[in-house]
This record gives structure tokens, C-alpha cells and sequence, in this order.
């Protein structure tokens, strides 16, 4: 399987997304030039964290419109698998690949800690090797990572099973305390409709 | 064509937190501003573009806004009646 980076002018998470695909999946990756059309046969594509276009005007939404969008949000509709991590996340929604926003952290405080997220859903293609209610130690670093929408779009996340992660503490309970940056019901991943894209 | 030039205020949606607004409104009661019931930040934009007249350029900042200067999920926009630039 071929997976494809996006570089984008600020992405600093690249090389960790080549070394995670090459080094622990042993795939095969290739990186993607924002200014590049083409998505050289990837059938996995991946937006990197950072801070892409320096975050300028709102975190992502400048990405969004880089030319290599336009091919990646035609490969998220045709069902193909696209995931957005941090920075990435901010861009998915941006680009209406995921609903929602991505805020400032309700501290103000930039965060960066490792932090508990609990698996709420093992049928997806990124998570299906989780068991549902295990709880994964993983680094976070943002600004504005506090996931808001509607009361509407929050109860058809959750109706549909498409809440994928929330922040928990260490045996998995749901608390405000376990929360780095406010997010709407401690939600830390979501995936679109045909769940392919998440952060 | 004409050139005009158009103000555009964006500010967090009514109702959904404002951590920054809420900080500056604690720091202005903090320096002595007791009567402060609300703050809110948000940006400023000014956008300068041709257009055939006030109307279609106020149309168009309209679009910019709807497209990528405000986020239609997060944020309100109001803007400025157009002024030739």
C-alpha cells in the first residue's frame, strides 16, 4: 500500500508521518508538494500537523486551498482513505471533509503534553486493530485544538459512531480534566460518512 | 471599473466559548474597568478590489467572507458599506 504526505509551506510533521509509514508499517510513502497536482498513485493520504501557511487567518484554511486539495478531497469522495492529523484535522474541516471546527484551547495556553485518548470505535480502517474502551498515551502540541460544532452535528457524530477518540483519563473515565484544550464532549477524532478520514 | 475598498468585522459566533474575549474582559475588570459586561475579539479585514460598483464589490466581499475569510461553523461577519479606494 502507497501512502502519500502532504507537504504544505509550515508542515512540520511530515518526516514523523514518512518514518511511521516506512519505518514501523514498512509501507511504501512518497511526499506530495502542495503546489503538485498529482497524488502519484497513493492509495493512503496523509495531512501532516504543523502549522501550515504559518496558521494564517485560521489554522488550515489556507491549506485548504492548496492545489493538491483539490485531488485529495476528490480521493476522500471517491471513499478512498484520508487522515488528518493535528494541523491536519484543522485542514479536513476546513475543507468540509469533516464538520466542525478546531478553536483556540478554551486555557488560551498553547498544549503540549501526552495525554489519554479512549478508543470508541474499532470499525474504522485506522482503528480496527484497537479494542473499543483501551485507552492510548499519545503527544498532542496545539493552540487551537478544541473541537467545536452544532448540538445537532455532535448528536449525529455520536448516533453514527463516527466519534473515534475522546480524551480520557488513565482508566478510561471521561473528565474535564482529562480534556488538554475544552473540545466539545472530549472528542479528539472524528470520521467523515464513509469513515476514511479522521484526525 | 471602479476601485473600492471594504471593511470587514468578524467576530466568534454568539453563544459558543471565547477564551480570548473572556481574558481581556477579566484583565480590563482587573485594571479597574468594573463595568465591563463583555468583551469579544475578533479581526478586522480591509479588502480593496475593482469592481463595476459598490454594490457588486459588497456582493463579492460577501462571497470572500462565506468562502474563507470568516468560518461559517465558528465565526459571524458584518461588513462595511463599500467607499471608492
Amino acid at each position: 500500500m502507497k501512502f502519500g504526505i502532504v507537504t504544505f509551506p509550515g508542515s512540520n510533521c511530515d518526516y514523523d508521518a514518512f518514518h511511521a509509514v516506512t519505518e514501523i508499517l514498512g509501507e511504501e510513502a512518497v511526499y506530495l508538494w502542495h503546489k503538485d497536482h498529482d497524488l502519484q498513485g497513493s492509495d493512503v493520504i496523509i495531512l501532516p500537523g504543523g502549522f501550515s501557511y504559518g496558521d494564517y487567518l485560521r489554522a488550515g484554511a489556507i491549506a485548504r486551498f492548496s492545489p493538491i486539495m483539490q485531488e485529495v478531497i476528490a480521493h476522500a469522495k471517491s471513499g478512498a482513505p484520508v487522515i488528518g492529523i493535528c494541523n491536519g484535522f484543522q485542514i479536513a474541516c476546513e475543507a468540509g471533509l469533516l464538520p466542525g471546527a478546531l478553536m483556540r484551547n478554551s486555557s488560551l495556553q498553547f498544549v503540549s503534553a501526552e495525554v489519554g485518548i479512549r478508543v470508541e470505535t474499532a470499525d474504522t480502517l485506522f482503528t480496527n486493530l484497537y479494542e473499543v474502551g483501551e485507552v492510548l498515551r499519545v503527544p498532542v502540541a496545539h493552540g487551537e485544538g478544541r473541537f467545536v460544532a452544532t448540538e445537532d452535528v455532535l448528536d449525529g457524530l455520536e448516533g453514527d459512531g463516527r466519534v473515534i477518540f475522546r480524551y480520557a483519563d488513565a482508566h478510561g473515565n471521561i473528565t474535564a480534566d482529562a480534556n488538554p484544550n475544552g473540545a466539545e464532549r472530549n472528542i479528539a477524532g472524528i470520521s467523515a460518512r464513509a469513515a476514511t478520514c479522521w484526525e | 471599473m471602479a476601485k473600492f475598498r471594504i471593511a470587514v468585522h468578524i467576530t466568534p459566533r454568539k453563544g459558543l466559548l471565547d477564551p480570548q474575549g473572556k481574558a481581556v474582559g477579566d484583565a480590563l475588570r482587573t485594571l479597574g474597568f468594573k463595568a465591563v459586561k463583555d468583551v469579544h475579539v475578533g479581526r478586522y479585514i480591509i479588502v480593496e478590489t475593482d469592481a463595476y460598483d459598490a454594490i457588486a464589490a459588497e456582493e463579492t466581499v460577501t462571497e470572500m467572507c462565506r468562502k474563507l475569510l470568516a468560518n461559517p461553523v465558528t465565526e459571524d461577519f458584518d461588513i462595511e458599506s463599500a467607499v471608492p479606494a
